[in-house]
């Protein structure tokens, strides 16, 4: 079932930190984006096309990713974002930031189930 | 599949995005949804759900639209996002400026490159005058501590007689004497120059000498590069062959570095000398202007000169000294010191031929410390005023190509202006819109100043060279120091606020809705913005009026000096400087000597006349002395130059004999002295007689006897020394009859054959007679206009200037009449449509540029007549207010200007009203 109360929390705190780990591999489309997000999360986060491209293009104006439209063979004409240098420090900053909040959190509600 | 392109767009629409970024984003955003209608459709949904789905997500909470809205709004503002590593907003800015500065004057290649080139003519012509001033004036001398070396002057003693040579301060006598009675200084030196001659016989080969006393090397600091360096025990009266010295250039030159030059010997006017050591590449002396070659001992003077020796003379003037301060002292602490010793060194020192009024004068001289840092220079003392004139007016070339630019950057601006409308009303800042325009202008004048301060590495090696002539070359150091790169990129700065801070102002100072209203034109059509321009084409002229009448004045200074009447004749004569003193002829024979010598040159195929004399005319060289004559019984005492002269001089010169007879060979040493003497000097000794036959004294001081000289003709009057110099009285006086004739005279030889052909004869001839002859030759005609090099450099330069700045004043004129014209098409069109002829709207132009030019010529006027004062003393033959060159002056900028005006207002008049109109 979706949470959209989860949806809003997690969207406002971790939506950049999310684009930039799906494009630190290799270069994706918004839909790419959007469909692994909703897989990966088992439907738990999703973004539609009015959240996802005002953050991609927020991030793209940054440095942090960079947009680029890309004709393939015997595909439709897609915009494909790849992760700029300053993207890579800007993420691995944020996923310590992360790492370490989530493991305060995990402290902090281990104790109160103890 | 629905038209989602359409539904992004309407969206869209109200964001007033870019446009190739709008499409962007649509194309992206209906791609994204499209896939999301075909996924719904997939997962079973109708097309009507599907559809009605995808809508909803576009359009939920509006999140798309303001989203975009913010993000367009921050990049409106620039900031940086916070958070972002690395660079700060400032320098982000800066880069995005410098990238969008480029790629704007890319695309305005005309105007980046005519801005960039004029510039760098600017700025190249203000570095390189400003780079020989450096060197000439405010460079310090290359040697250790340069601020504590004080010169040792006589500031009162204005009139000295007797032997004069260069910087003309100190007598040896009266050096040796401060030499041991000084205590300013740590230590001191004495220094003088001479022209040695290398050539033992043949063709001189000169090299510049310097006579150094023992401490000249330990007080300046300097260190040899090889072997050592004259010292105190150098420098002993009757030092036997002297040690010598010579400089870097010199050891390359003659003795390919060789590391043998040490130990070996040289022969300085066939004497032979010891070199001891080399000095470093730096090391060029003390005196600015100039480098040596060789240095020898104070001592060796009498050595090297023989007879014309003035070691030992008091009336010998050759002499400058130098002291390093001791530390704690100042000027005025050494200057007291030296005024303290002053009078026993004179009363030692008084020049026995001084009469009792000059030793007077003599005995109450005061000696006095000035700075000493910088050297001394007779360059810094010729050139100093015309070399700071010539800044200012290279200054005001760049201040009209600065008025140009600012006019064309203006034109820019307007031109621009819906783009700074736009982007005003977008939200960006009035000082980042100014930071970038004004980064367009400091990007032109950092290029251009890089390519004028290149420019000016040329442009100052020919200046110097303007400053030497061939048998005498200047010499200045002319390495690129912190000063002229300051001056350079001072300019730069400067420039840059010139001509782009008012554009800059005016761009931003537009209200956008005005600019948005007034269409296609641009705001800048309006009556106070073009006011700016019209003050800029105004000022133009003004400033180029006074560069032109300054052109004017030293370009006819120079014609007038060119096209005087010396009263000789100077082409076709080659002057040939020979000294026999090496053949060691006894005084008696050397006479008869010369007049062979002569007889063999006028026998040559060719040569019309030959004579010999002991000052070539207008050379820059002189003899005077005083003469004593008595006139309708009153005497009368004064200065009068002399020349001695064979027979024939007069005929080689081509002057006039007026009255009486020429020198001839009956004029011997048994027969009574003669002389022939010029109208001046009738003028002045003999006032109102017949000087034939009368006699005149020369007083060569209270020990010497007086001679007498019976006058036996008169010639025209001749320049003497130059041609600026006035006439002076002149007495001609027979060779044949010198108690002491001299070994070492001019042969002025009048051929009419090409001077190259005279040359070489003369030369066979001398080689003939014996080869121990040395002897150099010069054309008179170009030795006579090297005593013009000031005036040269002056009308060259300010010619080239008054170019410049006319070519720039035309151009800024043509740029506001056209601009002019294109502003006011649609008006013209009216009035042609209401009637007017083609004759009437070329005068309503013409009226303009006329009215712009008047007012232009008129404030240039008084600024030049104002600016001219300051060049009065550089002038000759005219007065600094001539009205005949203010005349011209502002007619040819008139009929320049006007004629460049036309062709805007022609075009202007062939304006098709129909088509003029339908553009409104």
């Amino acid at each position: 079932m979706k949470n959209p109360m989860l949806d809003r929390e997690l969207k406002r705190g971790s939506a950049e930190l999310l684009i930039l780990s799906l494009v630190e591999v290799r270069p994706r489309h918004g839909y790419e984006m959007s469909k692994l997000i909703e897989s990966r999360s088992d439907g738990a986060v999703r973004f539609n096309v009015a959240s996802l491209y005002p953050l991609l293009y927020r991030l793209e104006k940054r440095g942090w990713i960079e947009g680029r439209w890309v004709d393939k063979a015997e595909q439709r004409r897609r915009r494909y974002y790849r992760l700029t240098a300053q993207g890579k420090k800007v993420l691995r900053a944020q996923r310590n930031a992360w790492q370490t909040f989530v493991a305060a959190i995990n402290r902090i509600t281990e104790i109160e189930n103890a | 599949m629905p038209d989602f392109r359409e539904e992004v767009r309407k969206r869209m629409a109200r964001l007033n995005l870019e446009p190739t970024r709008e499409a962007s984003i649509v194309e992206e955003v209906a791609l994204h949804m499209e896939d999301r209608y075909r996924d719904l459709l997939a997962q079973g949904n109708g097309a009507e759900q599907a559809q009605a789905t995808v809508l909803a997500e576009l359009d939920q909470d509006d999140r798309l639209t303001r989203g975009l809205r913010e993000i367009e709004r921050q990049a409106r503002s620039d900031a940086e996002p916070p958070g972002a590593p690395g660079f700060g907003p400032f320098t982000a800015n800066l880069w995005k400026d410098v990238r969008y500065s480029i790629r704007a004057l890319r695309l305005n290649a005309g105007f980046s490159i005519i801005a960039i080139l004029s510039l760098a003519l600017g700025i190249g012509a203000n570095t390189a005058i400003f780079q020989l001033l450096d060197a000439v004036r405010l460079r310090t001398l290359p040697v250790k501590n340069p601020g504590e070396l004080a010169q040792i002057r006589i500031p009162n003693l204005l009139s000295r007689t007797g032997h004069m040579e260069h910087h003309d301060e100190l007598s040896n006598p009266l050096w040796e004497q401060i030499r041991d009675h000084q205590q300013a200084f740590s230590g001191a030196f004495a220094w003088g120059t001479a022209t040695f001659n290398l050539a033992t016989g043949g063709e001189a080969r000169p090299a510049y000498g310097l006579w150094v006393s023992g401490d000249f090397f330990r007080v300046l600091g300097v260190q040899p590069i090889l072997g050592r360096l004259i010292t105190a025990d150098d420098d002993q009266h009757g030092c036997g062959t002297p040690a010598t010295v010579i400089s870097y250039s010199f050891w390359q030159r003659e003795y390919g570095a060789a590391s043998s030059a040490i130990g070996s010997t040289l022969k300085i006017d066939n004497r032979q000398v010891e070199v001891i050591g080399v000095t470093p590449a730096s090391f060029f002396g003390v005196d600015v202007g100039h480098s040596f070659d060789v240095a020898l001992p104070l001592c060796a003077e009498p050595f090297i000169e023989g007879e014309g020796s003035v070691f030992a003379r008091r009336d010998g003037w050759w002499l400058d000294a130098i002291g390093r301060l001791k530390p704690g002292w100042s000027l005025e602490k050494a200057t007291n010191q030296l005024e303290s010793i002053s009078p026993g060194i004179f009363e030692a020192t008084v020049p026995p031929t001084y009469d009792p009024e000059q030793a007077k004068e003599y005995r109450a001289a005061k000696l006095g410390a000035s700075p000493g840092g910088s050297g001394l220079s007779d360059l810094r003392q010729a050139y100093e005023n015309p070399l700071w004139l010539l800044l200012a007016l290279a200054g005001t070339v760049l201040l009209i190509a600065c008025a140009n630019l600012a006019n064309l950057t203006l034109a820019r601006a307007s031109a621009r202006e819906r783009e700074t409308a736009v982007r005003l009303a977008l939200g960006a800042s009035r000082l980042r819109l100014m930071q970038q325009v004004l980064m367009e202008s400091l990007l032109l004048a950092v290029t251009g100043a890089i390519a004028g301060a290149l420019l000016a590495q040329i442009l100052t090696r020919v200046l110097v060279s303007f400053l030497g002539t061939q048998s005498n070359r200047a010499f200045l150091d002319l390495t690129f120091d912190w000063r002229v790169l300051a001056f350079t990129a001072g300019l730069a700065v400067l420039t840059c606020l010139l001509f782009g801070l008012a554009p800059a102002l005016r761009a931003t100072g537009t209200s956008p809705a005005a600019s948005m209203k007034a269409g296609g034109r641009g705001a800048s059509a309006d009556r106070q913005h073009f006011g700016v321009r019209r003050i800029l084409v105004v000022t133009q002229v003004a400033l180029s009026l006074t560069l032109i009448v300054g052109a004017l004045l030293f370009v006819r200074t120079f014609q007038n000096l060119l096209s005087l009447d010396p009263g000789f004749q100077m082409s076709g004569v080659l002057a040939a400087y020979i000294d026999i003193s090496p053949l060691q002829l006894p005084v008696g024979q050397r006479t008869p000597f010369k007049k062979d010598l002569l007889e063999r040159v006028r026998a040559i195929p060719g040569i019309e006349s030959a004579a010999e004399a002991s000052v070539a005319p207008a050379t820059g060289n002189w003899w005077n002395d005083t003469v004593l004559s008595s006139a309708s019984g009153q005497q009368v005492r004064g200065t009068a130059f002399f020349n001695n002269v064979s027979p024939g001089f007069f005929k080689t010169m081509r002057t006039e004999l007026l009255h009486g007879r020429d020198v001839n060979d009956s004029d011997s040493l048994s027969s009574p002295a003669v002389a022939v003497v010029n109208e001046t000097f009738v003028r002045k000794f003999l006032p109102g007689t017949d000087p034939l036959g009368k006699p005149f004294h020369v007083d060569l001081g209270p020990t010497k006897p007086q001679p007498v000289y019976q006058i036996i003709g008169v010639v025209r009057d001749t320049k003497y020394r130059s041609l600026r110099q006035l006439i002076v009285p002149v007495a001609y006086l027979a060779a044949a009859q010198a108690k002491d004739p001299d070994p070492s005279p001019v042969l002025l030889v009048r051929s009419n054959i090409s001077m190259d052909a005279t040359r070489s004869s003369l030369e066979h001839a001398i080689r003939n007679v014996s080869p121990a002859i040395t002897f150099y030759f010069t054309v008179l005609q170009t030795e006579v206009r090297d005593t013009l090099l000031r005036e040269r450099l002056m009308a060259s330069l300010s010619g080239f200037f008054g170019f410049l700045a006319a070519l720039l004043a035309t151009i800024g004129l043509y740029g506001v009449i056209s601009y002019m014209v294109i502003r006011r098409r649609s008006e013209i069109g009216i009035r042609m449509a209401l009637g007017a002829d083609r004759s009437r709207v070329l005068r309503l132009i013409m009226r303009e540029a006329a009215m712009l030019l008047a007012i232009g010529l008129g404030a240039g006027t008084i600024l030049a007549l104002l600016a001219a004062k300051a060049a009065a003393s550089l002038l000759f033959g005219l007065k600094a207010r001539d009205p005949g060159t203010f005349v011209w002056a502002v007619s040819l900028l008139a009929i320049v200007s006007l004629a460049a005006s036309a062709l805007p207002a022609y075009r202007a008049a062939r304006v098709d009203p129909l088509d003029a109109l339908r553009n409104e």
